[in-house]
C-alpha cells in the first residue's frame, strides 16, 4: 500500500549558461518521492545532487520539466512564492551547519517561526520544543561557538522541525562531523522518520550514512544511475 | 511586524555593539557639529542682542549726512548744534535728547599720560544710558552752562592714571586745559563691539565745543523716545523737525539720517546668522559624509552577512522581508546615531557656552531637524545595501564562505 506522493519530478532539466558553454547539471531526471519515505541521494562531485536537492527544496528552479509538491505544480512560483512554501513546508538542514553566529540556539531556532509570523512566546514555546527534541534540553542560551558541532548540527535539525515541515531536507548533514558524532545525528534523522513517519532527503557521500536510508538514489551525469530499496540497517 | 523588526534590529545592532558604533560615528560627529553650530551662534545672537538692549532701548541716534552703508564717503552734511538737541527735547515723542561730540585726546597727570575718548555731552547722556557715577558728583547745571573745565572719568582711565587712589578733586590736563576731576564712572565693560567703553573722559559739551574743539558742532544727537512711544513715531516727529530746522525742501533727501540701536542689533543678529548658517553648511556637509559612512559600512556588511541572509531566504524569508530588515536596522542604527550626536552636540555647546561666556540656549527645532536628517540618512544610505541584500541569490548565499 503506497503512500500518497510528496514529491514528484518528471523530466526535469536544468542547465546554465547558454550556447556553446552550456552545461547540463540536470538532463531529464524523474523521481518520486512518498510521504514517509528516508531517501538517500549520492553520486560523485558534479553529478546534480546537489541541484536536484536544491530544486526539491525550491531554491532552484527547473529550467524544463515539472516539479509538483504535494500534488501542486510549483515549477514555476516566483521567487517569493517558492519562499512562502519554504517557510511553510520545508526544513532544510546544511554540512556547514548554517546557524547565526552570536545568536542563541533558541533564537536561532525561533527563526523559521518569526517568518510565519508566530507571537513571541508561541516561538520560544515551540522553539524550546525542538530543541528538547533533538536533545538539546538546558542548552537553550548557548551560543553555537559554545556548542559541538554535533550540538549545533542538532540545533539546525530543531530549526528545520521547529516550522513543522512536512519533509527535510538534509545536504550532506554529517560532511562536517566525526563518525561517533555523524552516527548520532542520523540515529536522530532515522528516529524522526521512523516515529514520526518525517520524510527526509539526505544527500551524502558517505556510504554507512546512506546505509540510514530506506531508498538509494544514485545520480551519475545529471541523470539517475539507480534508485533502489535498501534494509536500513539496526539503529545503533 | 514592523515592531518585531525594529526589535531584532536592536538586537542585530547590539551583538555587534562595537561595529554598530564604528558605523554611526560619521552620523554622531554630523549631528553634534550642527547642534553645536546653531546653539553656540544663537547664544552669540541673544548675547549681542541684550548688549545692545543693555544701551537702553528706545534710543535713537541722529547723525549729519545721510545713512551710509557699504563703500564711500559721508556727503558734506552741516553739523547739529545745540540749540537742535534742545528743539528735540520740547518734542512730546522725546524724553531725553543729548549731544554728543567726541575726540580723541592724550590725558595727563603728574608723569602718567592716557590716550582716550574724551566725550561732550551733558548729564542726561549718562542717565540714557544706565551709567551710573561711582564716586564724586555729576556735572552741575552751572557747569553745564558755563562749560566749565571739570570731567568725569572712566575706570580705564582712573587705572592709567590714578592706579586704585581716589581721583575725585585731582586735576588731570587735556590738550593745554587744566580739568578737575569731578567723579568715577562705574565700570561698564566691553561693548558688544569688543570697545573699551569705561576708556573715556567725559567733559560738559560747552567745554568740549569752545575749549577743544573750537567750533559750535554737535556731532551726534543721542534720543531717548518717551514711554510708550513707537520707534517709527518717534523717527517721523524727528525727521520732521529737522527737516525743517535744516531747511531741507520737499522732495529733496534727508541730510541727517536716524538709526535705531534695535537695527544695529538686528544687523549684528544677521551677521552672526550667516556666520552659524556657514558653519552649520559645513556640518552639514560633514552630517552627509557620515551618511554616506553608513552607507559603506551597511554594504560590507551585507557581503559580511551573506550567509546569514542565505539563511533567512532558506527557511523561507522573502527578499522584501530582507530589505525591511537591513533598512529598518540602518534607520535605526543612524537614529541611535543622532540621538548621540544631539546629546554630545549640546555637551559641546553648554561646555563652549561656559568658555565664552554666552548664554547656552539650545533650540528644540534645531534637535528635531537634526533628528529628522539622520532617519532621513538612514533611509536613503540604508536602501542601496538592503536592496543588494534582498535581491542575493540563496543558494550562493549559501555556498558564500
Amino acid at each position: 500500500m503506497a503512500a500518497p506522493a510528496l514529491i514528484e519530478l518528471s523530466g526535469i532539466c536544468r542547465t546554465y549558461g547558454k550556447g556553446e558553454a552550456e552545461v547540463r547539471a540536470l538532463d531529464g531526471v524523474d523521481l518520486t518521492i512518498r510521504k514517509g519515505e528516508f531517501v538517500a541521494i549520492m553520486g560523485p562531485s558534479g553529478s546534480g545532487k546537489s541541484t536536484a536537492m536544491n530544486i526539491i527544496g525550491c531554491l532552484d528552479r527547473p529550467t524544463a520539466g515539472t516539479y509538483r509538491f504535494n500534488g501542486a505544480d510549483v515549477s514555476h512560483l516566483s521567487r517569493d512564492q517558492r519562499a512562502l512554501l519554504r517557510r511553510h513546508y520545508l526544513g532544510f538542514v546544511f554540512q556547514g551547519f548554517n546557524l547565526l553566529a552570536r545568536t542563541t540556539a533558541l533564537e536561532n531556532v525561533e527563526l523559521p517561526l518569526i517568518y510565519k509570523g508566530l507571537p513571541r512566546a508561541e516561538r520560544a514555546r515551540l522553539a524550546a520544543e525542538a530543541l528538547a527534541k533533538v536533545g538539546l534540553q538546558g542548552r537553550e542560551h548557548h551560543d553555537p561557538s559554545e556548542l559541538s558541532g554535533g550540538q549545533q548540527q542538532r540545533v539546525a535539525i530543531a530549526r528545520a522541525l521547529a516550522g513543522g515541515p512536512m519533509v527535510i531536507l538534509a545536504d550532506e548533514p554529517t560532511g562536517n562531523l566525526d563518525t561517533t558524532r555523524s552516527r548520532e545525528i542520523m540515529g536522530l534523522l532515522a528516529g524522526l522518520n521512523r516515529d514520526d513517519g518525517m520524510t527526509i532527503v539526505m544527500v551524502t557521500h558517505e556510504e554507512d550514512m546512506a546505509a540510514y536510508a530506506h531508498r538509494l538514489v544514485t545520480f551519475i551525469d545529471g541523470r539517475i544511475e539507480s534508485d533502489r530499496e535498501t534494509a536500513p540497517e539496526a539503529t545503533q | 511586524m514592523i515592531w518585531e523588526t525594529v526589535r531584532l534590529a536592536f538586537q542585530a545592532i547590539l551583538r555587534n555593539a562595537l561595529r554598530s558604533f564604528l558605523t554611526v560615528l560619521g552620523v554622531v560627529i554630523g549631528v553634534a557639529a550642527v547642534i553645536a553650530m546653531v546653539t553656540i551662534g544663537q547664544g552669540s545672537s541673544e548675547q549681542v542682542t541684550a548688549s545692545v538692549e543693555s544701551l537702553g532701548s528706545n534710543v535713537l541716534i541722529l547723525r549729519p549726512g545721510r545713512a551710509m552703508m557699504g563703500p564711500g564717503t559721508r556727503e558734506d552734511a552741516p553739523a547739529f548744534r545745540l540749540a537742535d538737541a534742545e528743539a528735540l527735547e520740547a518734542l512730546s515723542v522725546i524724553d531725553v535728547a543729548s549731544p554728543v561730540t567726541s575726540s580723541s585726546l592724550t590725558a595727563v597727570y603728574g608723569n602718567a599720560n592716557a590716550t582716550t575718548t574724551v566725550t561732550g555731552t551733558d548729564m542726561s547722556y549718562l542717565e540714557v544710558n544706565n551709567w551710573p557715577i561711582l564716586r564724586g558728583r555729576g556735572f552741575t547745571a552751572a557747569e553745564e552752562k558755563a562749560g566749565a573745565a571739570v570731567c568725569i572719568i572712566g575706570e580705564t582711565v582712573r587705572q592709567t592714571l590714578f592706579g586704585n587712589t581716589d581721583p575725585t578733586g585731582e586735576v588731570i590736563r587735556l590738550k593745554s586745559i587744566s580739568c578737575e576731576v569731578a567723579g568715577l564712572l562705574q565700570a561698564k565693560g566691553a561693548s558688544s563691539f569688543g570697545m573699551d567703553q569705561d576708556d573715556v573722559v567725559i567733559v560738559p559739551i560747552r567745554m568740549m565745543q569752545r575749549r577743544i574743539a573750537g567750533n559750535s558742532d554737535v556731532a551726534s544727537i543721542r534720543v531717548a523716545l518717551a514711554p510708550n512711544v513707537t520707534t517709527d513715531r518717534g523717527i517721523r516727529d524727528i525727521e520732521a523737525l529737522m527737516r525743517e530746522r535744516r531747511r531741507i525742501e520737499i522732495g529733496k533727501v534727508d541730510n541727517f539720517s536716524v538709526t535705531d540701536m534695535k537695527e544695529i542689533s538686528s544687523m549684528l543678529t544677521g551677521i552672526n546668522n550667516v556666520l552659524t548658517g556657514l558653519l552649520s553648511a559645513v556640518a552639514a556637509v560633514s552630517l552627509l559624509v557620515g551618511g554616506i559612512g553608513i552607507m559603506n559600512i551597511m554594504l560590507v556588511s551585507v557581503t559580511e552577512r551573506t550567509r546569514e541572509i542565505g539563511i533567512r531566504l532558506a527557511v523561507g524569508a522573502q527578499s522584501r522581508q530582507v530589505m525591511t530588515q537591513f533598512l529598518i536596522e540602518a534607520i535605526v542604527l543612524s537614529l541611535i546615531g543622532g540621538a548621540l550626536g544631539i546629546i554630545l552636540g549640546l555637551t559641546l555647546a553648554y561646555v563652549g557656552a561656559q568658555v565664552m561666556t554666552i548664554p547656552f540656549s539650545p533650540s528644540l527645532s534645531i534637535i528635531a531637524l537634526a533628528f529628522a536628517f539622520s532617519a532621513v540618512v538612514g533611509i536613503v544610505f540604508g536602501y542601496f545595501p538592503a536592496r543588494s541584500a534582498a535581491r542575493l541569490d540563496p543558494i550562493e548565499a549559501l555556498r558564500y564562505q
